[in-house]
């Protein structure tokens, strides 16, 4: 029992990371119907920054740093890969994400090398904490609280806001959301800075349980917290952070459970899975596609 | 007359690439990089063009071309493997009985059944990925676009982790891979060197293909990509055209893989990743994306500046004293990422666009030159 409640609360540590992605998916699916492939990778990029921030910085303005340089690249990406192709086919911008993608992966590994660089330990957040047999690392009881509180404040940005109003109206309709005077642009800009802002906070979490970062540490984490997305019900918010604590438990016990390999696997199933059974995922609307 | 010469033309250019290839295998040992680059950009020019079939024609944009080019490269290699190497193969874990006494009936065969063997496994796994694909066709082909991408992506990650399971030790080899593969195979008795072989079997697939694509089926292909609800209109069934296309696509995707898996020697589940994918979409990207001479083209063109003539960047450089920065490993990646995105947002083309090469076209830019120079003169 012991062990299945220290596997459970290490799944929601790594499910709170996912979450924390997974938003991001979902926020820029929502406005531009795009995956963005190069999401994932933005997180791997994130973890890089925090390496080096910490090598000259004390610990709290690393994170600050690592998070302005994240979310700025996060809305440099969207301004150099996606806006040009605003009105091309879907398969173009597409393309360009994976595109993206590529040219991140393959500059950090010119950068960096391919070698894993061991990810900086916040002696903060490594403390041991024992509640009666579980033990856990303050990061593993902090991630889930953090993300709470973060989809909480994002939650009341998009529903109380003017900002969060024109966001909501952008992702119903871009075209009319347009003709009221919404700036499009901006909006973008800002979904794409809230998601890398996330996908940085998630970072910061997912890597310091992890040691070390490489190259390709972020494709995998990236796919799953898609998945993740869509099976909450892509453009759905809470959906998400429900999508992610699923996938981080499910996965950490099959782990557990000596099925590592079909960790990754299993996600991919629950995709095809759900898409074939419940498109709009478990909260997300009924959308009919017009011809 | 005109037809006539452009038959004239091709023959002549198809005659003259199979004399070079004869001379090439002659003095392959003193060619060895230009030999490795061309089997390598016609191994995947087959996967690029079977790709295009799906993406460019169809409109179905897949991402699963690894998974499937892994079910050909195992199921090759597993049959191919010959019974000597069998334990230095399986030192780990073991031989799974059934596969040993697969290949024992194999070896005692007759000598023309062992000669045609390696050709019986390429296309036993084309047609296990082709009936996989027909399977998960059914459920997977319901989706559209971005949708399609993803499950199709997470299906080649599926793939590659039956193959690296544990549980499937004694037949995969699990996270070792394989090893000892043979080489490419002689044909026609030692007539056409094992050099040659690659290039036959690719020239025969997508001549195949190029067939397919210029009967009623590929413009049926054509009008779902242009149109989905306008071709339904027009009594084309929608579902039976997409399978057809993503099962013919995935069985040359593993014939490829297949090739790929005698080309390389040894194999395992992490060669056939989403990075495979990806570089076989930059091939399709740069070649155009609907043109199938484009993505034979770009597959030679890419390889050979991947492999071969872009290795420079990697090396650190001097002239005289003075050291060139950025040059050393991993500078070659970032040339070809920073290319695909300069072809994704300025030249959304690539090499053909969607048309495909033709010797009028060809000469008649030279023609043009001409005339223009005159004019100047």
């Amino acid at each position: 029992m012991t062990t299945i409640l220290q596997h459970c609360l290490t799944g929601i540590s790594l499910g709170g990371a996912y979450a924390l992605i997974a938003i991001g998916y979902t926020l820029v699916y929502g406005i531009l119907r795009l995956i963005n492939f190069a999401h994932g990778d933005i997180f791997m990029m994130a973890g890089y920054f925090m390496i080096f921030a910490l090598a000259s910085f004390p610990w709290p303005v690393a994170i600050i740093i690592t998070l302005v340089v994240t979310t700025v690249m996060g809305i440099g990406i969207e301004k150099f890969a996606y806006k040009p192709l605003r009105n091309a086919p879907r398969m173009s911008i597409m393309i360009s994400a994976i595109g993206v993608s590529y040219l991140l992966q393959n500059l950090s590994t010119y950068v960096f090398t391919a070698i894993p660089r061991g990810y900086p330990e916040l002696p903060y957040l490594k403390r041991i904490f024992r509640i009666g047999e579980l033990s856990a690392s303050f990061v593993t009881l902090l991630t889930p609280i953090l993300t709470i509180v973060l989809v909480v404040i994002l939650m009341i940005l998009v529903n109380k806001t003017k900002t969060g109003m024109a966001m909501r109206a952008v992702s119903k309709d871009f075209e009319t959301a347009k003709l009221m005077g919404i700036n499009i642009d901006r909006i973008v800009s800002v979904t794409f800075a809230i998601g890398s802002l996330l996908a940085g906070i998630g970072s910061i979490l997912y890597f310091t349980d992890r040691m070390s970062v490489t190259p390709f540490s972020g494709t995998l984490p990236g796919l799953k917290c898609f998945v993740a997305a869509v099976f909450g019900g892509i453009g759905n918010i809470p959906g998400a952070v429900v999508g992610g604590f699923f996938i981080g438990i499910v996965e950490t016990l099959l782990i557990a459970l000596g099925y590592s390999t079909f960790s990754d696997a299993f996600t991919f199933l629950l995709l095809i899975i759900m898409l074939l059974v419940k498109p709009t995922g478990l909260f997300g609307e009924k959308n009919v596609e017009k011809v | 007359m005109k037809i006539k010469r452009n038959t004239l033309l091709t023959t002549i250019t198809f005659a003259l690439l199979v004399v070079f290839l004869y001379w090439l295998s002659a003095n392959r040992l003193q060619h060895g990089m230009l030999v490795s680059v061309l089997q390598k950009g016609v191994i995947f020019a087959l996967v690029a063009v079977s790709m295009n079939l799906l993406n460019g024609f169809t409109g179905l944009f897949s991402l699963g071309q690894a998974g499937f080019m892994s079910i050909g490269a195992y199921t090759t290699a597993i049959l191919i493997i010959p019974v000597k190497s069998l334990d230095g193969v399986y030192y780990m874990n073991g031989v799974h009985p059934g596969i040993r006494a697969l290949k024992m009936m194999v070896a005692e065969s007759p000598a023309f059944v062992q000669s045609v063997f390696p050709f019986i496994a390429l296309l036993l796994g084309g047609l296990l990925a082709a009936g996989i694909a027909a399977i998960v066709g059914v459920a997977v082909l319901r989706l559209k676009s971005d949708y399609l991408a993803i499950a199709t992506l997470g299906l080649s990650e599926i793939v590659r982790a039956i193959f690296s399971s544990p549980q499937f030790d004694r037949v995969t080899n699990g996270s070792y891979g394989l090893n000892k593969i043979p080489n490419f195979p002689e044909m026609a008795w030692g007539l056409i060197p094992s050099l040659l072989t690659p290039f036959i079997v690719v020239t025969l697939c997508i001549v195949f293909i190029l067939l397919l694509i210029n009967s009623s089926y590929g413009r049926a292909f054509k009008a779902i990509r242009e149109d989905e609800i306008a071709a339904e209109a027009m009594g084309i069934n929608l579902f039976k055209h997409k399978s057809m296309s993503f099962v013919v696509s995935s069985f040359f995707s593993a014939i490829a893989g297949g090739l790929l898996a005698m080309y390389m020697r040894s194999i395992e589940a992490k060669t056939f990743s989403i990075t495979l994918t990806y570089d076989i979409l930059l091939i399709v990207v740069i070649g155009g994306i609907g043109s199938v001479t484009g993505s034979i083209l770009s597959a030679f063109l890419v390889t050979a500046a991947k492999e071969w003539w872009l290795r420079f960047f990697d090396q650190p450089l001097f002239i005289g004293d003075w050291q060139v920065p950025l040059f050393r490993t991993g500078f070659r990646m970032v040339i070809f990422s920073i290319l695909l995105m300069v072809v994704v947002l300025v030249y959304r083309k690539g090499l053909m666009g969607s048309t495909e090469f033709s010797w009028d076209r060809l000469l008649g830019r030279f023609r043009r030159t001409r005339k223009s120079n005159g004019g100047a003169a």
